[in-house]
């Protein structure tokens, strides 16, 4: 007979009975795990798997990010070894020095970041920026975790303490702290031929950026459609960049927008939610990113779920204010 | 669980699938109709759709742990803000046609109906 698989989450542990599920083995030591249906359909159980082999059952029905970020379903769980289980969210901390500093539109700073040690994450995902003084702000990650530099891209807000740091105080070789990653907003391969759209607004584009050439270099096939949506042609950023990776990917298509305009060539000129529609009038079997204003994210979301895209196949980020 | 050999309700509808396959297009016939859409304005949409889920699930006559008081929890700030009968006629009747979309035979829809209506006075705390 096999050797009974243990279970950790937290101070925790528990040696699973035969045919037990995570779930039943945890609330037996009186783990509270929050649970109803108990047949892997509510997903109410759902954890995370921090080390250890999740049978593919436990991630029915789950989206394709949260598989990848180890999501399963504890009561339908039955693992054939040892597992080390989590809540969702639990983050690690890096030290980094700033090493480069510049300007991508008159509101967007672009930071370079160099990390003391490893930081694994997913092109698209979010981290938390800590100063010495305890001042964390939230920013999406542009770059790709190969890349030498974590990049950032950081509105500049009007009395905004992190931002004013970066733009009028901070120095190259400056010390910060990194917590994360965060964020369920990244390119998952497997389906490589599915058409995908990516919607931003300001420096929602960066966490695009990332996904878009993440899937790029992961051989997506499919169309990937990219639009990004400013106030004004001065805050539509990495124009060229992005014009540029077009023009070397014939899938990949790079659509600015802004809400007011005259129509220069080659800028459509109205709301991104309508820009997108008039484009893009079905998306049954679509993948969709959101990413930017939480109030567009919203509105979004319902628009693409309505156009026919299946729930588990959007993936959101709403870029929520701090205070300043 | 009954103790027959007969298939029940859950098993015939085809189970937890029968639920995956379905939550998208209830969920979607819900944000489409005016009687009942604004009750899901602001809603986290995925946070809802595990809760379309948990709720197909019982209505299917599958396993669950719905209770009463969990129905009249759930639904006591949406009655403060007036939802009624015709609320609960319109969700029976969209997740029929949800069912009727699937090609699920009109008497396991006339039972997930009869699930349904059986939450009805809790969910509007009667």
């Amino acid at each position: 007979m096999p050797l009974t698989p243990v279970i950790r989450f937290g101070d925790a542990r528990c040696e699973l009975r035969e045919g037990e599920s995570v779930l039943d083995g945890l609330l037996r030591q009186g783990v509270p795990v929050a649970h109803a249906c108990r047949a892997g359909s509510c997903g109410s159980c759902m954890l995370r798997a921090v080390e250890g082999e999740i049978p593919a059952a436990a991630q029915a029905g789950l989206k394709d990010s949260w598989k990848a970020g180890g999501y399963f379903l504890a009561c339908i769980c039955r693992p054939e070894g040892p597992l080390t289980v989590a809540e969702a969210g639990s983050d690690a901390r890096v030290a980094a020095t700033i090493s480069s500093l510049g300007k991508l539109a008159a509101d967007v700073l672009r930071v370079g970041l160099t990390c003391t040690a490893q930081f694994p994450y997913r092109a698209g995902q979010y981290l938390t920026l800590i100063r010495d003084s305890g001042l964390a702000r939230s920013y999406s990650i542009a770059s790709l975790p190969e890349e030498a530099e974590l990049e950032l891209h950081v509105r500049l807000i009007p009395g905004g303490r992190m931002s004013g740091w970066l733009a009028h105080e901070a120095r190259l070789g400056d010390k910060v702290v990194l917590q994360g990653p965060s964020g369920e907003c990244f390119y998952v391969s497997g389906r490589e031929d599915q058409p995908v759209v990516l919607i931003g607004t300001g420096t929602g584009l960066a966490p695009l950026r990332g996904i878009v050439r993440d899937a790029l270099r992961a051989g997506h096939r499919g169309p990937l459609r990219l639009f990004h949506g400013a106030r004004t042609v001065d805050g539509l950023y990495l124009r060229e960049e992005l014009a540029a990776l077009a023009a070397a990917h014939a899938n990949f298509t790079y659509v600015p927008t802004v809400l007011d305009g005259d129509g220069a060539a080659g800028v459509d000129v109205g709301p991104i939610d309508r820009i997108v529609a008039g484009q893009l009038p079905g998306l049954g079997g679509w993948r969709g990113f959101v990413c930017g204003d939480p109030a567009l994210v919203q509105n979004l979301k319902r628009k693409l779920f309505l156009s026919g895209m299946a729930l588990n196949d959007i993936c959101a980020d709403a870029f929520l204010p701090a205070a300043l | 669980m009954p103790n027959c050999n007969l298939p029940t309700l859950y098993d015939q509808l085809g189970g937890a699938a029968a639920v995956e396959a379905a939550v998208d297009n209830f969920y979607r016939r819900v944000l489409n109709d005016d009687r009942v859409a604004g009750y899901f304005d602001g809603v986290d949409m995925d946070r809802q759709r595990v809760k379309q889920k948990a709720f197909l699930t019982m209505a299917f006559g599958g396993p669950h742990n719905y209770t009463g008081k969990d129905m009249r929890n759930g639904h006591a700030h949406l009655v403060s803000r007036g939802l009624n009968d015709s609320h609960v006629d319109a969700i029976i009747e969209l997740l029929g046609a949800t069912l009727r979309d699937m090609g699920v035979a009109e008497n396991l829809i006339q039972q997930v109906a009869a699930i349904a209506e059986s939450t009805r006075n809790d969910v509007l705390c009667r």
